[in-house]
């Protein structure tokens, strides 16, 4: 619990621009010991921007740092790690092609010797893993090392220099729900060991469930800093989003159509890249009207299922079909003509950067009328379609000829969700629609997904979002190595069942 | 005031990136640095590079004659920079105009060898077609094996240009020698076969103006039709356009015919409007430096144009430069590496963005 004292870092008055975006507006930050501080906020709020300055990464246009109340001018993420600031970044600046303990010791003097002391290295790292319940094996390669574990190495590369205050940027955002569990342990180790930890974090739960302070930040400012047992989730979210924000997503059942059978699925199975089986025989359906909804953790068959739904992979058994007409060889293009959306789980992989948002709404709208006749486009008809979309999915963009690079994260997700949805699918197919947008975006996404299925289109939803299949799904099911677990209504679903499914084992 | 307007001046040149300012800038930007330091080069060598420039300057465009024999030059650059920017635009790294300028002229030169005595209003076209023929099948094989066979396709095209330059090497001194010549070359084309000039007493050739056509439509293909729709997304992120449904392979492969066909065009112009027969080595590089007019030109057709021209004037204008100023034709093959890489300065800039 935060004890009332020097705070361990205090930066007062942070600003930092980049070109004409400002990041940070004269932001106060203070970190007590034995804190686990929380900075929530949405994409861009300048969470991480805030943390570079701390960790040396970038200079403040203005401000001041004080570390234990002494002035502290940090140049680098080498002086930073001097006065013990440690930070575990999203991406790992990791060497794959060595061991854990050189990885651990890249960079250190072996005061005063030569020779470089890996028993030592290895001792020490032993001790660390130990304490703080890190488990890694020192002697495997990077490469082979789940994302789990590397962020383990970082952990550990940070520890292993004595800091005193970790930085961890959004460390969940990559770990399975188990992985999630070990890490919230060891952040406990950590802060009961004298460490002090700062939680970048967009995810309420995990900060209400972690911190002791949280520090919520928009648009480069701070909202406030609030202790976390007196807050809340509203409270929280509408200081993120700066209004309240609707958790409750409004359910209504469809009418005057009748149900049927959209995508009918037997018996699939294929492998993955690795030649190793993704897909043991797994059959379902999902019926007009309806959102079926499929939770699992990460890589347990679900790319690989729509991969081949989209006809974008071979498949070594079974079959598909959408309304009715078989579909398990057809090419992509036939899929989606057929009446198939697709949400893809990577939205690098649904717009193209370098194209503006005319041609990225074209994408797969281009080759038929009235956008282009007999080979040829019209532009005036692709111009006013984006003009449109881009209107009714409240895309925020100066205009409809900037890059598609130049979007933020939640604004590229609508754009994609916005060409799918007007196509008018019979079937969606969305993969994660919400992954790594903020909270505004999530909200609209997700009520949109209500609606269409409302007016009677069938969608099959992956996520690894628990509380996204729970709100939208009207069946689940959960997939662990390439099988369905179970399937159960939405009136019989709840999180501790859908988990233990996931993880494994017969509910 | 003063001084804030400079910390912000700073701060804009900080930010100034080569990446950022539009492309049609940072060409012209290349092109005045090479010659700067061309210019220097020329310095070095004790000789005056005002004089030498303006010598060359008037050498290429100083006079009908010279313009003409700059345009002549430019023709081939041009179509098969052209190509090689249709190839570059979908990221076929297309090495084989050469190639497929050899391809283009071996058939050309049969048709109007063969086909004598037809009216010029169906061998001329049948010539020139017979060049499109050529290149198009060269350039198509790459591009098949790419799409089906995931070859690269930087060996294949630039192996394909070995066997096609040997090839007419080995027609010119076989099956296809002009016995009554004493050198290796192929009988005359029938004279109808042959483009006609468009500027009397020049070689200025109507195969100069279908190539500035061919520019013009290629722009129009790439921006206007579904295929240089498909074309651009494919070479900007094939798996994106693959997961919107576009036909991967079979871009690759259209996009390749078009390319061939291009520098097809550029060898049967040649033997059409030029060399009026199949000469060894007719092509003495066109193909490779085509790469460099595409990249200078950042593959927009229109742009073709003009770099193509600024690579044949160099080429026109060294000799004049060597006589007038002293200076020797390799400095033009300075100034053109400076432009090369320059050229590659960016392509990494950009990467790196």
């Amino acid at each position: 619990m935060a004890v009332q004292s020097i705070p361990v870092i205090k930066m007062v008055g942070i600003t930092k621009h980049f070109g004409k975006v400002i990041a940070n507006d004269d932001v106060t930050f203070e970190l007590f010991p034995g804190e686990i501080h929380g900075l929530l906020g949405e994409n861009g709020a300048g969470k991480t921007t805030l943390m570079n300055i701390l960790y040396g990464l970038h200079q403040p246009d203005q401000g001041d740092i004080f570390v234990h109340g002494q002035s502290a001018s940090i140049k680098s993420p080498h002086d930073a790690i001097q006065i013990g600031i440690g930070m575990v970044h999203q991406h790992f600046m990791q060497v794959p092609t060595q061991k854990v303990v050189d990885n651990v010791i890249l960079g250190l003097k072996s005061a005063g010797k030569m020779l470089l002391n890996r028993d030592a290295a290895r001792k020490r790292l032993m001790d660390i893993s130990e304490n703080y319940s890190l488990k890694v094996d020192p002697d495997a390669y990077v490469w082979q090392l789940s994302i789990g574990d590397r962020q383990r190495v970082e952990i550990i590369k940070a520890l292993y220099r004595d800091i005193r205050v970790l930085i961890l940027d959004e460390p969940t955002s990559v770990l399975t729900p188990k992985e999630i569990e070990e890490l919230f342990h060891t952040v406990r180790k950590l802060v009961e060991s004298g460490l002090s930890v700062i939680f970048i974090t967009h995810h309420l739960e995990e900060a209400l469930s972690i911190t002791d302070q949280i520090t919520v930040l928009r648009n480069g400012k701070v909202v406030g800093t609030i202790p976390t047992g007196s807050t809340d989730k509203r409270e929280c979210a509408s200081m993120m989003v700066g209004r309240e924000v609707l958790f409750r997503l409004k359910r209504e059942d469809g009418g005057g159509y009748e149900k049927h059978e959209v995508l009918r699925v037997e018996n699939l199975s294929a492998v993955n890249d690795r030649d190793t089986p993704a897909l043991r025989g797994i059959s379902f359906n999902v019926f007009s009207g309806e959102i079926v909804g499929i939770a699992g953790v990460d890589g347990n068959g679900q790319s690989e299922l729509v991969q081949i739904l989209t006809g974008l992979r071979s498949i070594s058994g079974g079959r598909f079909w959408v309304e009715g007409k078989e579909m398990t060889r057809a090419s992509p293009k036939t899929i989606l003509q057929h009446g198939v959306g697709h949400i893809p789980e990577n939205p690098d992989d649904g717009l193209i950067a370098e194209f503006n948002l005319v041609d990225n709404v074209m994408l797969n709208m281009h080759d038929v009328p009235p956008y282009s006749q007999r080979g040829l486009l019209d532009k005036n008809k692709m111009v006013e379609k984006a003009r449109e979309l881009i209107q009714a999915y409240d895309v925020r963009t100066p205009n409809e000829k900037v890059k598609a690079r130049t979007l933020s994260g939640g604004n590229k997700q609508k754009l994609i969700v916005a060409r799918e949805i007007s196509r008018n699918p019979r079937l969606l197919i969305a993969a994660h629609p919400t992954r790594g947008v903020d909270i505004g975006a999530e909200e609209y996404i997700r009520n949109l997904l209500l609606q269409k299925r409302h007016e009677g289109m069938a969608i099959l939803l992956i996520s690894t979002k628990l509380d996204e299949i729970l709100s939208l799904s009207d069946r689940i099911l959960v997939m662990e190595r390439g099988r369905f677990m179970g399937e159960m209504s939405r009136e019989m679903a709840n999180i501790e069942k859908i988990g233990l499914l996931m993880a494994g084992s017969e509910a | 005031m003063a001084n804030l307007s400079r910390i912000d001046l700073r701060a804009q040149i900080k930010h100034l990136d080569l990446a950022e300012i539009p492309s049609w800038l940072s060409t012209a930007l290349i092109v005045i640095l090479a010659f700067l330091l061309g210019g220097l080069v020329i310095l070095a060598i004790g000789a005056n590079p005002i004089v030498a420039y303006l010598s060359l300057l008037q050498a290429a465009f100083g006079d009908v004659n010279g313009f003409a024999e700059t345009m002549v030059k430019a023709c081939p650059l041009m179509l098969a920079g052209l190509g090689i920017a249709m190839a570059y635009r979908a990221k076929f790294w297309n090495i084989g105009a050469e190639g497929q300028i050899y391809a283009g002229g071996i058939l050309a030169a049969v048709v109007g060898i063969h086909l004598a005595g037809l009216p010029r209003v169906f061998l001329l076209p049948a010539t020139l077609l017979a060049g499109v023929l050529g290149g198009t099948l060269w350039g198509f094989i790459p591009g098949l094996l790419k799409a089906r066979l995931k070859v690269n396709e930087v060996i294949t095209t630039l192996m394909m240009n070995y066997i096609i330059i040997q090839l007419t090497a080995y027609l010119v001194t076989g099956p296809m020698r002009d016995t009554s010549s004493g050198i290796t070359i192929s009988p005359q084309l029938d004279p109808a076969a042959w483009l006609p000039i468009v500027i009397p007493k020049t070689r200025f050739h109507l195969g100069i103006l279908l190539a500035i056509g061919s520019a013009f439509l290629m722009s129009w293909l790439i921006y206007k039709t579904v295929l240089g729709f498909q074309v651009r997304a494919v070479g900007e992120q094939s798996r994106t356009a693959r997961f919107a449904g576009i036909p991967v392979e079979r871009t690759i492969i259209w996009t390749m015919i078009i390319s061939g066909a291009l520098a097809g065009l550029a060898g049967g112009i040649e033997v059409s409007g030029v060399q009026h027969r199949l000469v060894e080595a007719f092509s003495p590089g066109y193909g490779y430096l085509a790469i460099a007019v595409a990249l200078l030109a950042n593959l927009e057709p229109i742009g073709v144009i003009l770099s193509s021209i600024l690579f044949a004037a160099l080429l026109n204008g060294a000799d004049a430069m060597q006589r007038a100023a002293a200076v020797p034709i390799p400095v033009i093959y300075v100034i053109e590496g400076i432009v090369i890489l320059f050229i590659a300065i960016r392509i990494l800039r950009r990467k790196s963005n």
